[in-house]
């Protein structure tokens, strides 16, 4: 299947999963899993609990190192990349429970991904200008310790932290899991934002409606392998596709 | 085990010991002191294999447990005339045990690290203690004692030569190594293991691991203690420098360059170390210890699963 | 109670008073050692058994780099510099590999690694002990002694490189990395920040301020290939009663045994007096087993 949009050379997507497979001791978690996410695309990978969705964004992260298969990143291979380099490629990365600095301020979370080499003083105050503009909240909390935010506002901090890496594509791991309708629809805008500034993103999600709004295609993931994928324009909410990969 | 591996097993085991048993009488009076002292230190890794093998907790506390076996025997080989063997081992026993039981209580209810480090600490506790009390213990000094007759009261007393001691302890080795090896499979002992595994699931499960941890340094401690008291009935004298964490560390070692979890492992670890450090002596003098450390080092990173490693599963059966 | 009063009335308060400032000088030299390895297992959860040697190794390049140029800074800048590049090169080769494994294997390559630098030591500069130079003599009157100005710059050098080091940590673009990677390694790494070298980073920081106190302490007592020994215990002791890996606490600790220490030497043989400290762990480990300046968690 070729992607929305190609490398700027038209040398491939973005980002491309080749059949990997992982395992967590001796159980098989990720079964051959393959996807493709293109340059400023928004692709959601939507599946039930335990499929392997977080897994896969892990593997790409280079937190999980697969036994087999290929993850190809702007054309260069990144399998088995520690994932500090990957980030610093411009992969950026938001866990599943956000996991913000708890004892850093929110500027100090903000800076572990601004703090880069190559990045002029003026460039990282463009940067925070942008993320405060984006963000107000968090420019009101600058300093105030990680841990004291609230559930939506922390995820809006470790959003803010990946994109203080200037990176080509987030990976983010169920962005909207415990928060109120009203952040969720933030999410929504956010997620929006990141599209406008060509920046890629892999969208792990639970939230239907969320994932079809914001995600030119998804793919489908059961039992460690993807097993379906279409554009997000050719489904609605009560497909029965949606039924059968993420119903009870 | 099945009856092929049994065979195999305990016939090698009857090699050796016989091996073991004629020694002293082929080799050259250093050799044969030398074995025996590897013998002792054998026992001493061996019970600390209990620990760091079977249950994975790190104990740096058995130069304490060695060294109260030691000066318990002292004690017993002092002040009774003739000095008796089985006093010197009764209270040689008695010392570690009680030190052991000390140790333990406070120990383990530490994780990991902390449980090491603790035990260290405690080690040195004794060393000060002993050194600091001249009058009682000799300082640093130490104690001289004459060595007991091998002596059933009553029926005969036969006193040792380096061969018959050289047999006495390594009937007392041979013994503990069965009695050790019983333990570890029977019951209790795969309680051990499991908690070595997973500790948390081990007390989930419902068994109370904080006691099994403090019986297994009690066993640990009461088979260090006997290879103190073997070591005062061959050497005479008894000195502070065996309570001092460095001996811990060396038998630490032991059990890494041989095998943990093997039982017979950390008594080829022992001999290893030391023919290292009789053959590195030779050319190295004093600084023996660079070389040697550098390889214990290079095991570590390289080869933690120690000489007998490939074998643990086998030799557990 | 009348004897146990009159106990007290035996000891003249200058001593007292004497003791007190030495207990402090000795906590803070203490201090400096213990805060190099709260930081190594704090952040790394490395236990550096090796920890007294790098003090030790210290003192002998200040003993020698004294003896070349006649400076006791130079001494102590070039002590803490090239200890603290020893600390890198053994981490890198030795502690890297095994990252990720049982922090058993750490306790046991760091006890192998002391027990190779002590006999170095050995070899390179015999078992007779060295002496360092105090900068300047000089003393000055308290009470009815004369008190060396020396041991009072001591304890305020310690307290100025401790003091650096806090700041270092709580601002700073590494500062900030050596936080964030102590708190998540993982998100650390995901977010661009060297975690292996942070922590190689961290141990050379760890090492450099044990060489420093190394230094500092040399003219207090022989330098001699087993001082690391009574050091590294007494290090161990203070984190864990100061609470393993808290870095106030550790500082706290120090003086606290450190004073104890020196009062109980008014009474009890130096060599006896550190049965105090044994017997502080000892009731910390019964009743506030996560330090004792930390507030047990309910």
């Amino acid at each position: 299947m070729t992607a929305d949009g190609n490398g700027v050379d038209g040398a491939g997507p973005l980002l491309r999963v080749d059949g990997i497979h992982t395992y967590y001791g001796k159980s098989h978690i990720l079964n051959g899993v393959s996807l493709e996410v293109g340059d400023g695309e928004v692709v959601g990978l939507l599946g039930r609990n335990g499929v392997g969705k977080s897994t896969t964004l892990k593997a790409i992260v280079g937190l999980v190192r697969p036994s087999r298969g290929q993850v190809v990143f702007a054309g260069r291979p990144i399998a088995g990349v520690s994932p500090h380099r990957l980030a610093r490629m411009g992969i950026g990365y938001v866990p599943e429970d956000r996991r913000v600095f708890r004892l850093l301020t929110v500027l100090e979370n903000l800076r572990t991904g601004l703090d880069r080499h190559g990045v002029t003083k003026e460039r990282k105050q463009e940067l925070l200008d942008k993320v405060y503009a984006f963000f107000p909240v968090l420019a009101e909390r600058r300093n105030q310790p990680g841990g004291t935010l609230s559930g939506g506002e922390q995820q809006m901090l470790a959003i803010a932290r990946a994109m203080m890496l200037e990176p080509k594509i987030i990976l983010l791991d169920e962005p909207t899991e415990g928060l109120m309708p009203r952040m969720v629809s933030q999410i929504r805008e956010i997620i929006g934002v990141l599209h406008r500034e060509r920046v890629a993103v892999l969208l792990v999600e639970q939230n239907v409606p969320l994932t079809l709004e914001a995600s030119q295609r998804i793919y489908f993931i059961e039992k460690g392998e993807v097993r379906h994928h279409a554009k997000a324009s050719e489904l609605q909410v009560n497909d029965p596709v949606i039924h059968q990969y993420l119903g009870v | 085990m099945n009856r092929r591996h049994a065979l195999i097993y305990w016939s090698g085991f009857t090699v050796i010991v016989a091996l073991l048993a004629l020694a002293p009488l082929v080799l050259p009076e250093f050799w044969r002191r030398f074995l025996t002292e590897i013998l002792i230190w054998g026992l001493l890794a061996m019970s600390s294999d209990i620990l760091i093998g079977y249950t994975g907790i790190v104990s740096f506390g058995h130069s304490a447990f060695f060294g109260l076996g030691m000066y318990g025997a002292a004690a017993a080989l002092m002040t009774t005339r003739p000095p008796s063997l089985w006093l010197a081992l009764g209270c040689g026993l008695v010392a570690a045990a009680a030190v052991a039981a000390f140790v333990a209580y406070f120990s383990t209810r530490l994780r990991d690290i902390y449980f090491a480090i603790t035990t260290l600490i405690f080690s040195q506790i004794f060393y000060v203690v002993i050194f600091t009390s001249t009058e009682l213990t000799g300082g640093e000094n130490g104690l001289n004692f004459s060595r007991p007759a091998l002596a059933i009261p009553g029926l005969f007393s036969m006193p040792f030569d380096a061969t018959t001691l050289h047999w006495f302890v390594l009937a007392v080795v041979v013994i503990s190594f069965l009695l050790l090896r019983r333990i570890t499979q029977s019951p209790f002992g795969m309680v051990l293991q499991s908690i070595r595994e997973n500790e948390a699931r081990t007390r989930a499960i419902g068994y109370p691991t904080e006691r099994y941890k403090i019986v297994a340094v009690m066993l640990s401690g009461l088979f260090a203690g006997l290879a103190g008291v073997l070591y005062a009935v061959q050497n005479r004298f008894a000195a502070p420098d065996f309570v001092f964490f460095v001996v811990s560390g060396e038998v630490v070692i032991y059990n890494v360059i041989g095998g943990i979890g093997t039982l017979v492992g950390p008594i080829l670890g022992a001999a290893f170390f030391q023919l290292l450090r009789e053959g590195f002596s030779r050319f190295f003098t004093e600084y023996y210890l660079i070389p040697v450390g550098m390889i214990f080092i290079a095991m570590v990173i390289f080869m933690p699963q120690g000489l007998l490693g490939f074998a643990r599963r086998w030799l557990n059966r | 109670m009348e004897t146990f009063l009159s106990f007290f009335h035996t000891v003249p308060l200058e001593q007292v008073v004497i003791q007190t400032v030495n207990g402090i000088v000795a906590g803070m030299i203490l201090a400096l050692v213990a805060s190099g390895l709260t930081l190594i297992f704090g952040i790394m959860e490395v236990v550096n058994f090796a920890h007294g040697e790098l003090f030790m190794l210290g003192a002998y390049v200040g003993v020698v780099t004294l003896a070349a140029t006649g400076n006791f800074w130079l001494a102590l800048v070039a002590a803490t510099l090239l200890i603290a590049l020893l600390g890198a090169v053994i981490h890198v080769t030795t502690l890297r590999p095994l990252l990720g494994r049982d922090p058993l294997t750490t306790i046991l390559a760091t006890f192998g690694l002391s027990l190779v630098l002590q006999n170095y030591a050995l070899w390179q500069f015999g078992p007779v002990a060295r002496k360092i130079q105090e900068p300047f003599t000089g003393q000055f009157t308290l009470f009815y002694l004369s008190y060396p100005w020396y041991r009072l710059v001591i304890a305020g050098l310690s307290a100025a490189i401790i003091a650096a080091l806090y700041v270092f940590l709580k601002y700073g673009r590494y500062g900030i990395w050596i936080r964030a990677t102590t708190q998540d390694r993982m998100m650390a790494e995901a977010m661009g920040i060297p975690v292996p070298w942070v922590l190689t980073g961290v141990f050379a920081i760890g090492s450099g301020m044990a060489a420093a106190s190394g230094v500092l302490f040399g003219p207090l007592v022989g330098v001699n290939h087993a001082m690391g020994l009574d050091w590294v215990l007494k290090a161990f002791i203070v984190v864990v009663v100061g609470g393993m890996g808290n870095l106030g606490g550790s500082i706290l600790a120090a003086i606290f045994i450190s004073l104890l220490e020196a009062y109980a030497s008014l009474w009890l043989s130096p060599a006896q007096a550190i049965i105090v400290s044994f017997v502080v762990l000892i009731l910390t480990l019964l009743f506030r087993p996560t330090g004792l300046f930390v507030p047990t968690p309910k």
